[in-house]
């Protein structure tokens, strides 16, 4: 067990049966560094979102302790909330509200006088690009702008953990590319970070540790590298300048390949081979390469097998990890 | 939390009440002026002159009071009961859950926005009655004491239902059902003497007949009840409401899972 006052959050044996009588968590321990990036992941109806519920209090825990940085949130209410930013998965602000406002009256729940109010709330907007919209009622806003309205008011006060269930969901790539871009920014700045997403290429490009919940128990929780480093082979599409009328082939058994078009091709490989000899087998066949890439996300198989193998073993519980906050960042594979 | 958080934290809920039925001041300010005025032209004015004296009052001056406290009542309920509501409904409520704003004081924001209404309105019942009576108010401590309990006893009873209401017909069922018969059998166009002995015991039953009462009595200084009594039961009310209001919001019913 790692030192649980060191850790932004430290949650221990949570359990929730709803009223109905499902039980969405089965005892998750968790652990996350102060000033990490945390993937929490996990299908839908897998428990994430109750987690998120139950740190914010709005879901109340059958049983259980969570911390936040090292005081317990049944016994510290205020100084716990204080330090806690959360974004939730659906639109929760008055649609009748203008943008500022919204923001301003979040930031008087947490007792900040108005001129600093005044002053988070135009920070806020500006970093999220929405000032100029800040006289607009808030049912104006597109579905990106309410989702950075969402991020904004969370940040208003400040916190030291910052919670985002799904934050990116229906975001069109430019503005997902920008919110990431804002949100290392402030995770640089020393705010831990949650975040739970459906697009696993996210969690890997921001991600230094990582839970997988299935079935309301963590069933991985270590390093994002560590995890990726657990995949067995991967899969590389590439694209030739000339045309090719079969798949290149290779001496290494380990190495397949398949023809997918005149200028096309996929070869599946050992997840650690060299891909320099990889080149030079298809140099030696003629075969001039003008793009390469990983046919899909690495993580996406990793989290794949790992709900299937979580199935297959009757989803026995694992212990918990401690997430290193001196784990090494996983820098995208896109090549 | 800091004193000085909480004041903030307070003021903000209240601001935001107030700036949101201001906002949409066609739907909550002008629809009950008009029905109150509509009263005063057609049952104080023209129909009070042919019922003559009532209490010993012209009709029009006995019904003034009742008429302030009846829009007083309806408005202080329907604007905590409708906001909470549809705060619960929007789930912007969570805004204020997840932040460390204390229980007390999320009651005290919305029982004090649903009071800023009520009282808003019977500020302008009581002008506009100025078109159809000299007003002239004999206890002005009282009538402004009577008043904000009353608003606060009605914004207060708003908030329980809104914490257990699930659609916007429950929010209606009570108002409808419950306080509209309370206010016109609580004496607001007549004097309970009039009714048979039956008549005077089960309206002795009425809360609001006290309330609008105690509040003629400040005004005209004449009432059908024990003004003290009526008092006693207004802060045994607000206190009761308030102390259950806030046992439901720590038990989190209807708000947390």
């Amino acid at each position: 067990m790692t030192d649980r006052a060191q850790q932004a959050i430290s949650i221990r044996d949570l359990k929730k049966t709803y009223a109905n009588g499902f039980e969405a968590l089965k005892g998750v321990d968790l652990d996350v560094a102060e000033g990490d990036f945390f993937a929490l992941l996990g299908p839908n109806g897998a428990g994430k979102s109750t987690i998120i519920g139950i740190i914010s209090t709005l879901v109340r825990s059958t049983s259980g302790e969570i911390q936040i940085f090292g005081k317990d949130v049944a016994t510290h209410v205020y100084d716990t909330k204080l330090d806690l930013g959360v974004v939730p998965q659906e639109v929760n602000f008055s649609q009748f509200e203008k943008v500022g406002d919204i923001v301003r009256t979040q930031a008087g729940y947490y007792g900040l006088p108005s001129k600093l109010a005044r002053e988070r709330t135009e920070k806020y907007l500006k970093k999220l690009d929405l000032w100029d919209k800040r006289d607009n009622r808030a049912r104006m806003l597109s579905g990106g702008m309410k989702r950075r309205l969402m991020i904004a008011r969370a940040l208003v006060h400040e916190p030291k953990l910052l919670i985002l269930d799904e934050p990116t969901a229906g975001v069109d790539i430019e503005l997902r590319r920008s919110m990431w871009d804002f949100l290392q920014e402030i995770n640089r700045n020393g705010t831990t970070i949650i975040l739970t997403t459906h697009y696993l290429e996210e969690a890997e490009y921001l991600c230094r540790n990582i839970a997988i919940i299935n079935h309301g128990e963590i069933i991985e929780n270590t390093s994002m590298r560590s995890l990726l480093g657990k995949l067995q082979q991967q899969t590389l599409i590439f694209d030739s300048i000339d045309e090719v009328s079969q798949a290149p082939q290779f001496d290494d058994a380990a190495i397949q390949s398949i023809w997918i078009d005149s200028n096309t091709f996929e070869v599946t490989m050992p997840a650690n081979h060299d891909i320099n000899a990889l080149f030079a087998a298809l140099t030696e066949q003629g075969v001039r390469v003008k793009g390469m890439r990983n046919k899909s996300n690495r993580l996406e198989e990793l989290f794949l097998s790992r709900l299937q193998h979580g199935r297959e073993s009757d989803n026995k519980p694992q212990q918990s990890v401690s997430s290193g906050k001196d784990a090494d960042k996983q820098e995208s594979a896109n090549v | 939390m800091f004193n000085s958080h909480i004041f903030i934290a307070f003021q903000t809920i209240l601001v935001k009440e107030v700036r949101r039925f201001m906002r949409i001041w066609l739907q909550t300010l002008v629809p009950p002026a008009i029905t109150i005025g509509l009263y005063f032209l057609i049952f104080g004015n023209l129909i009070g002159r042919r019922i003559g004296d009532m209490g010993g009052y012209n009709y029009i001056d006995f019904i003034v009071p009742g008429l302030i406290m009846m829009a007083v009542i309806q408005n202080a309920y329907a604007n905590v009961s409708s906001s909470f509501f549809s705060n619960k409904f929007q789930r912007c409520v969570e805004e204020i859950l997840v932040s460390p704003v204390p229980n007390y004081v999320i009651l005290l924001g919305f029982v004090a926005g649903g009071m800023a209404r009520g009282l808003m309105v019977g500020l302008i019942v009581t002008i506009m009655s100025f078109i159809f009576t000299d007003l002239h108010i004999e206890h002005i401590g009282l009538t402004l004491l009577v008043v904000l309990l009353t608003a606060m006893v009605f914004a207060l009873a708003g908030f329980i239902n809104a914490l257990f209401a699930n659609t916007f017909d429950d929010i209606s069922i009570i108002p409808t059902f419950v306080l509209t018969p309370l206010i016109y059998l609580g004496g607001v166009f007549y004097s309970v003497e009039l009714l048979p002995e039956f008549g005077q015991w089960i309206s002795a039953l009425n809360p609001v007949l006290y309330m609008i009462n105690t509040f003629r009595f400040g005004i005209l200084g004449s009432s059908d009840v024990n003004v003290w009594w009526a008092l006693g039961m207004l802060f045994l009310f607000s206190g009761i409401l308030f102390a259950t209001a806030i046992m439901l919001l720590r038990r989190g019913t209807g708000l947390r899972h």
